[in-house]
Order: C-alpha cells, then structure tokens, then sequence
C-alpha cells in the first residue's frame, strides 16, 4: 500500500488541505499509485471526511503525541515549512515535498525550504505549484 | 525652579546608574564552575518547542531543575514537555527525582498580530514574566526565537541590573533562519551572552555569534 503523509504541524494551512483534497490532485494521487492519503490537519478549519473505499483510503486528524509512526509508513511526505516537520520526515528518510504558506508573516520558512533544495534534500512549492511538482511525484 | 532642576538631576543620575550597570551585567562573564545550573527554558508554541526540545535532548544531569516557560493555554507544549521528561527519566533510572516545573504566562504575540498592537501585549507579558523570574532565579536561560523569550530574558537581564542575580542568557537562533535573524533575534543579539546560530551565512553575518553547524 503506497501512502501520501499531508502534515502541517501545529499550524492551520487550509489551503494546502483544500489544494491535496481538489479532484484532479486525488485523482493524480491514485494515478501514481498511491492507495492511502493521510492529513494530518493541525489547526485548520477545513475538515475533511476520511473515507475508504476499495482502492483508496483518506484519513484525517488533528494531532497525534508523535508523527514517527506516519512518516515511518509513508513513501511521500508533504508538508508545510516548518523545521521540526522537515527534520523529522528527513531523519526517516523519506522523499519530502515541503509547500510554502504564503500567508505567513515575512514567510521565514522560505529560507529552511530554499536552503535544504539547494543542498538536494527535497523539492519544495507553494499550493498553487503543487501539482507541477512532478519529479517528486 | 529648583525642584525642577534638583528632579532633572536625579533622573540624570539614575538614567546613568541604570546604563553603567547594563553596561556591567552585559559585559561580565561568570565562569565559576557549578556542580549544577538551574535552566529556564522557553517554550514557545508548535515548531519553537519541538525544537527545543531535541535541543534539551543531549543535556546533562547537571542542569537541573529544570523550568519551562509556555504561553498560556498551549497545551500541546504542555504535553511535549512531559513526554520528553518521562522519556528522560525512562533512560537514566538514576534521573528519576529530577524535579522539573511548567510555568504559563500569556503570549506576547499571536500569529499574525499587528505589530502595534504587540507592543502592548509584550509590556503586559512583561509584566508578568518579571514576577516569574524573580521567583524562579533560574541560573541560565535557555531560548530559541519565539516572541514569548523577549519578555523573559529581558526580566532576567533585569534581575542582574537590579543586583539580584547574574543570569546567563543563551540564544539559539532556530535552524529555519538561514539568511537572516528572526525579530526575536535581532533583539536578543544584543542582550544575550551567548548567541547560536545554525547556518555559516549567519555567521558571516554576525561573527560574534557561536556556529556549531545544526544543533538541532
């Protein structure tokens, strides 16, 4: 089971949520072989119901005490630009697209997602971009 | 008239006292050697506390206790906190009675807050903080960037002007400023006796900053 891990920490990033959940992002997600979509969505007020059907499963939540579990089970992780999110999905190795919020005050994060591209450790993007964001796709 | 000038001169003369002495807690290094250094930590919310939490990761037994600032209401930092200590004390049997304590104050900056209107909620937080310091005495200060820090270390830097005790102010930029210095920072860079940054560029750019690559 290939599984997409969406996580946007402590934050509320609707725009990535809504950007993950629009049709034709769904509908790439399974075109590339994923089966399993998982949102971890922090503060945000989209709320999406996680459904499961034969070839595909969405889950949702909030928070958990430890994301380890999730990124240790997912082939690709997306997530918001935050260190702690990076760190941890890099520690475990796994294929990381990070999107830039770009409702952010001054967009600090900017410069984490900037610097780690560079240095070659994951693609990065903004909502809007996303699905453009093909080699890591 | 004289009244006036007798006034003006002794606002003179503690405007001067009060710089002289900025001047000294800003300048002097305590290195005596202590068995153990009580540490305020300041835990700001979401990514700020996970980070400094790996931070904490490799601390020694000799800093202790430990004391946590968190914003009002954030329980999340709350819960982090606490699991980190019970993880600690998992490993290091002999670490069990190591006390630690979680103290709350309010924010001194929402996210995305007009900056005016900052400037009231961080007098108001500061006005709290110093309390807490006074009571706490920490013997260091630990902090990584939120806008919650300033209040604090600026009360424990008022703790050394007043004479009461020299506290140790250590600074660590957070590893996601690459180029250039959260507010947080450009305003700790200056009152802080020991300022770490995470990335070569920041060094370049402020070179009496420690670098030790990322630490975090």
């Amino acid at each position: 089971m290939k599984c997409v891990f969406v996580t946007v920490g402590t934050t509320s990033f609707d725009d990535l949520i809504a950007c993950v959940l629009a049709p034709d992002s769904l509908q790439k997600t399974e075109s590339l072989g994923y089966n399993r979509l998982i949102l971890q969505i922090g503060r945000g007020t989209v709320v999406p119901e996680p459904f499961s059907t034969e070839s595909f499963t969405l889950d949702v939540y909030r928070y958990k005490d430890s994301l380890k579990e999730d990124i240790r089970k997912a082939d690709l992780v997306i997530s918001h630009a935050g260190a702690g999110s990076c760190l941890e999905a890099l520690e475990k190795g796994k294929p990381l697209v990070v999107v830039i919020n770009g409702k952010l005050m001054n967009n600090h994060q900017l410069e984490l997602a900037k610097q780690l591209h560079k240095e070659g450790h994951l693609f990065y993007c903004t909502c809007s971009t996303l699905r453009h964001c093909t080699p890591a796709w | 008239m004289m009244c006036v000038l007798i006034l003006a001169a002794a606002a003179g003369a503690v405007a001067a006292f009060l710089i002289l002495r900025i001047w000294v807690v800003l300048r002097s290094r305590d290195f005596t050697p202590r068995e153990s250094l009580s540490i305020l930590v300041v835990a700001g919310s979401g990514g700020h506390t996970t980070e400094i939490l790996r931070l904490l990761g490799s601390l020694s037994n000799a800093y202790s206790p430990r004391h946590y600032v968190i914003a009002d209401a954030d329980e999340m930092s709350a819960n982090k906190i606490n699991s980190f200590e019970l993880d600690r004390a998992d490993r290091d049997p002999n670490n069990m009675y190591t006390k630690y304590y979680i103290h709350r104050i309010p924010r001194s900056r929402e996210v995305r807050q007009s900056w005016p209107s900052t400037v009231f909620t961080t007098l108001h937080s500061m006005w709290l903080s110093f309390p807490l310091i006074h009571q706490v005495k920490p013997d260091l200060v630990l902090c990584n960037g939120p806008g919650t820090c300033v209040p604090i270390c600026v009360s424990a830097l008022l703790l050394g002007i007043l004479g009461i005790k020299k506290v140790i102010i250590v600074y660590v930029e957070s590893v996601c400023r690459v180029e250039t210095l959260s507010l947080s920072g450009k305003i700790l860079f200056h009152l802080s006796d020991y300022f770490i940054v995470q990335w070569p560029a920041l060094k370049e750019k402020y070179p009496k900053s420690v670098y030790l690559g990322r630490i975090v």
